[in-house]
């Protein structure tokens, strides 16, 4: 078994707010495998995007990384010095982010802004990244000639497979997807999602994708990791967690998404909201919110647990055995 | 190139407007200026630049409003502003000609420094979050723009001036020398004219620097900036092409709204100085009565400014792709 | 009712704010300071400020804090006198332009179409112009201006800046989904101009006051320095123009020259950082951050 791409140890992230540290990534530990489809899914609020960013090494004033670990290939990320960490970016690691409008410099063109990536990892001459750049360009079906756009004259479609274009110039191991469907519809999302699956086979790139919708991943990634409250609560086969989810919050999330082919039934919903992230509850973060909550949950937090590939946070599924 | 015309109509109507202003001006206000100054000129100069004075003040009562004005406007589209009362028989043209280079070196020049330099400082403060610039720039010169530029001007004359002696305290070069092209007159031009440029160089940059911080707090907040740190890319590069090319933007439509308080405090710094700029010669015209030489002026700085304006239109369609194609 | 109070909600939560800023706290108690010699000047004049009778060109001395002009008068007790007439100019001319660029701007942007072009062409041109020049020809034509045509022109020409960027404001503001909410609820136009859109552009609106006022002094003052005033006023900016006729600075009495400029400086100082103060209330990235160092951690 060749060694995770990437390794994410107890990683930990705060926001400084007005009332306090607001703990948003709380002790992830994640292995990714070379080649693997990684979907992280999970309501608003609930660290996902945070901890792909931290991984990343992307964050800004008032998140920062305080605790924990991100080995990539070996390497652990958070210690190498800030020109270490900007060599590596775009060869190993890329990003895919939610909005290509946003994204996108507004005022150089496609070809320019690929071009600024080339030319900060590589010794290519013009023709060479010329010929990459409309290799990628053509990996996503845009013709050549919009080298020479600029962002806003390409419909939104365009832009985000122009963004995926992008990510994939140097051939990086890892591709890290924050959300890249939301801003389209579902016919575009599809399509989207089969490109990049697509790409994948070729490539053989692993790829960390974050989501609200897990419909968008439930074809397509091979792992899915549900987050709550800054935690992973549980992570296994995407099928089988889809199935068969174990833990309460996760069981709630597949409840409320209804099935198209299946019969009609009325919608549920979780009750309550997300905990403060600034003064969690002690013991399960999920407890206050949860129809089958112990004592136990309320006091002692549960670990993650893993059995059989299927790793779950819950004390109802991995009781605490007393001796 | 929609954009480039629709603000070049823009600034005709603007023009227009300006003319109009000047025409009705004198004829809206109390006690009879302009026959005042008829008086002076009466049988000292030929008829016709009677007649066109006459037109531009609206003295002769013969002509309806209406033809008087569109003679007006076509006298000064011609260049035929009148007669100046101080330089007499001379034609205004010709005596605004003398003040104009002056002030395009003094004003233009340290307008244009303090532009750029303000705007690269704004960017580097607002990029280094929280560092020195950042924190010392803003309080510093939101005190030092509140300041009268007059005042400064005063401040420095008497300091650098009188009590240094390491600069000139007025006029644009020594009077006794002979204005010739040689390397000590223009030495001794540039001489006179540091403190001056000095003073306005001061008082202007403190605004580009804010705006332009301000700015690129924002944009630097943008995904694309991220985007930009994300693909590894120097962080110069950064900085300038991604964060600062759009952070510019709005500042340069800022730099032409701000125009018409970097003209005010340059008429004050002229007068000051005794700087023998078209400013210096406006105040000089008002203490003179020299009533057609001080409407021109008046012209002619609106022209300049809307000349400023169109050109900052253009560098904004230069630079941001967008406008290029705005319906 | 509804209107005020959610006005002075807003303001509630700004002044909370600007108590905990250093820059606002600073400009509000040097302008409390000028607005309480403003209303009793005769507290904080030792002399007349008027009177000639003292012995003319002293320097600094305990008699005289700042000595006396080549006329014979206080220099002290004339900056004491002088506050009153430009700080109200400030507030008035600030007011006016104001209520003027509210008016205009946000009507304009409400309401729309054929009049918001008209509107907002007129604003621009009258932006465009460039307003000193302007200001000194009127002035040279009606000599030794008084006190009301100043502030009438200063107005007259400042109020146009408020208004573009009002109605840039009001303009984003105005297809939000509350407004279009409660016009489906019914309400007058009134209603939501006053109540809707108007409060969540209080800070805005404030931080114009503030520039306006700032315009006020600076151009007020320069008038007067070059004589375009009335020069017989007790004020800053005529002290100015008698010490340069009298080559204060040349002649040895720099403080005569100097101290004027100081006392513009400072009332300008304060409304410059009241004013920045709440271009952060408007806008909250714009506030102090304290610079922060990466934290390496090691696994």
């Amino acid at each position: 078994m060749s060694r995770p791409i990437l390794q994410i140890r107890d990683l930990r992230v705060e926001y400084a707010t007005s009332s306090g540290a607001a703990r948003a990534v709380d002790g992830v530990t994640l292995d990714l495998a070379q080649g693997e489809f990684l979907a992280i899914v999970g309501e608003s609020g609930c660290g996902k995007t945070t901890l792909l960013f931290a991984v990343a090494q992307l964050l800004t004033y008032p998140a920062s990384t305080v605790g924990g670990s991100v080995l990539f290939d070996g390497v652990d990320l958070t210690a190498l010095s800030p020109e270490e960490l900007r060599v590596r970016r775009w060869r190993d690691i890329s990003v895919v982010m939610q909005s290509a409008m946003n994204a996108l410099n507004p005022t150089l063109t496609i070809g320019a802004q690929l071009a600024d990536a080339c030319r900060a990892h590589t010794e290519w001459d013009d023709k060479r990244i010329h010929e990459r750049s409309v290799e990628v360009l053509s990996m996503v079906s845009i013709d050549a000639v919009h080298l020479k756009s600029f962002p806003f004259q390409l419909s939104g479609g365009m832009r985000q497979r122009a963004m995926i274009a992008m990510a994939l110039l140097l051939e990086p191991k890892l591709v890290i997807m924050d959300e890249p469907t939301s801003a389209l519809d579902v016919v575009a999302q599809r399509s989207l999602m089969r490109q990049v699956e697509s790409l994948r086979r070729q490539l053989g790139f692993s790829v960390l994708f974050v989501t609200h919708d897990m419909s968008v991943v439930s074809h397509f990634s091979d792992r899915l990791a549900v987050m709550y409250a800054g935690q992973v609560v549980e992570l296994g086969r995407t099928r089988e967690v889809f199935d068969r989810p174990e833990h309460p919050y996760s069981k709630g999330l597949m409840e409320a998404f209804p099935s198209l082919l299946g019969a009609p039934r009325r919608l549920t919903g979780i009750a309550g909201t997300p905990p403060s992230l600034v003064n969690p509850p002690p013991g399960c973060l999920f407890a206050p919110r949860c129809a089958h909550a112990t004592d136990e949950c309320r006091s002692v937090l549960p670990e993650l647990i893993t059995n059989e590939e299927r790793a779950v946070r819950c004390h109802l599924v991995n009781p605490v055995v007393r001796s | 190139m929609r954009f480039i015309a629709r603000r070049l109509g823009f600034l005709l109507v603007a023009l227009w407007a300006a003319l109009t202003v000047n025409f009705f001006i004198p004829r809206l206000m109390p006690g009879n200026p302009a026959e005042a100054m008829m008086g002076r000129f009466r049988g000292h100069v030929n008829p016709n630049a009677i007649h066109a004075l006459e037109v531009a003040f609206g003295v002769n009562t013969h002509q309806s409003l209406i033809s008087a004005y569109f003679q007006y406007l076509g006298n000064t589209l011609h260049g035929n502003l009148g007669i100046s009362l101080t330089d007499f028989p001379l034609p205004v043209s010709t005596v605004i000609m003398r003040a104009l280079p002056w002030s395009l070196g003094l004003v233009g020049v340290s307008t244009i420094l303090g532009f750029l330099i303000g705007t690269a400082l704004g960017a580097i403060a607002a990029w280094r979050r929280g560092g020195v610039l950042d924190s010392v720039l803003p309080p510093v010169f939101i005190i030092i723009s509140a300041f009268p530029y007059f005042w400064i001007g005063l401040l420095s004359i008497w300091f650098f001036a009188l009590t240094l002696g390491w600069f000139p305290i007025l006029g644009g070069y020594t009077e006794t020398a002979t204005p010739m092209w040689n390397l000590s007159f223009v030495l001794d031009i540039l001489d006179h004219a540091v403190l001056p440029a000095f003073t306005i160089l001061i008082t202007s940059i403190g605004g580009w620097i804010l705006t332009m911080r301000n700015n690129m707090i924002t944009v630097v907040a943008e995904d694309y900036v991220k985007m930009g740190r994300a693909k590894g890319l120097k962080p110069r590069r950064i900085l300038w092409q991604y964060a600062g090319r759009n952070a510019l933007l709005p500042n340069l439509t800022g730099f032409a709204m701000s125009l018409g308080f970097v003209i005010s405090g340059a008429i004050l710094v002229e007068y000051v100085f005794n700087y023998p700029g078209v400013g210096f010669m406006l105040l000089q015209a008002v203490e003179n009565e020299d009533y057609p030489l001080m409407q021109s002026l008046f012209l002619l700085i609106t022209v300049a400014v809307l000349l400023a304006i169109f050109l900052s239109d253009v560098a904004t369609a230069i630079l941001d792709p967008r406008t290029r194609n705005s319906s | 009712m509804r209107l005020v109070r959610s006005i002075l909600r807003v303001l509630l939560r700004g002044l909370r704010f600007l108590r905990r800023d250093k820059k606002a706290m600073a400009g509000s108690i040097i302008l409390f300071v000028l607005l309480l010699i403003t209303a009793f000047p005769s507290w904080f004049t030792p002399h007349d400020p008027s009177a000639e009778i003292y012995t003319p060109g002293i320097g600094l001395s305990w008699s005289h804090l700042l000595g006396t002009t080549s006329f014979g008068q206080d220099v002290f007790s004339q900056l004491m006198a002088g506050t009153r007439q430009s700080v109200l100019i400030a507030l008035i001319v600030g007011f006016f332009c104001t209520v003027l660029s509210v008016a205009i701007g946000i009507t304009a942007a409400y309401v729309g179409g054929l009049a918001d072009d008209a509107l907002a062409l007129f604003t621009d041109v009258v932006l465009v112009i460039p307003t000193f020049p302007l200001i000194i020809v009127i002035t040279a034509y009606v000599k030794n201006a008084g006190f009301w045509l100043m502030v009438f022109v200063l107005v007259f020409t400042g109020w146009s800046y408020g208004a573009r960027q009002l109605r840039v404001q009001a303009l984003s503001l105005r297809n939000r989904d509350y407004l279009l909410a409660a016009k489906a609820r019914g309400e007058s136009t009134w209603y939501v101009i006053g109540v809707e859109l108007i409060p969540p552009m209080t800070s805005l609106i404030v931080a114009n006051f503030l520039g306006a006022a700032l315009y006020a002094v600076l151009a007020a003052s320069g008038l007067q320095f070059v004589g375009l005033g009335n020069i017989n006023d007790q004020s800053w900016g005529t002290m100015l123009y008698w010490a340069q006729n009298n080559e204060a600075l040349q002649t040895g009495l720099p403080l005569w020259a100097l101290a004027p400029g100081v006392a513009i400086a400072v009332l300008g100082s304060a409304l410059a950082l009241l004013n920045y103060a709440f271009d952060e209330v408007a806008n909250p990235a714009l506030r102090p951050v304290r610079a922060q160092r990466l934290k390496r951690v090691h696994a």
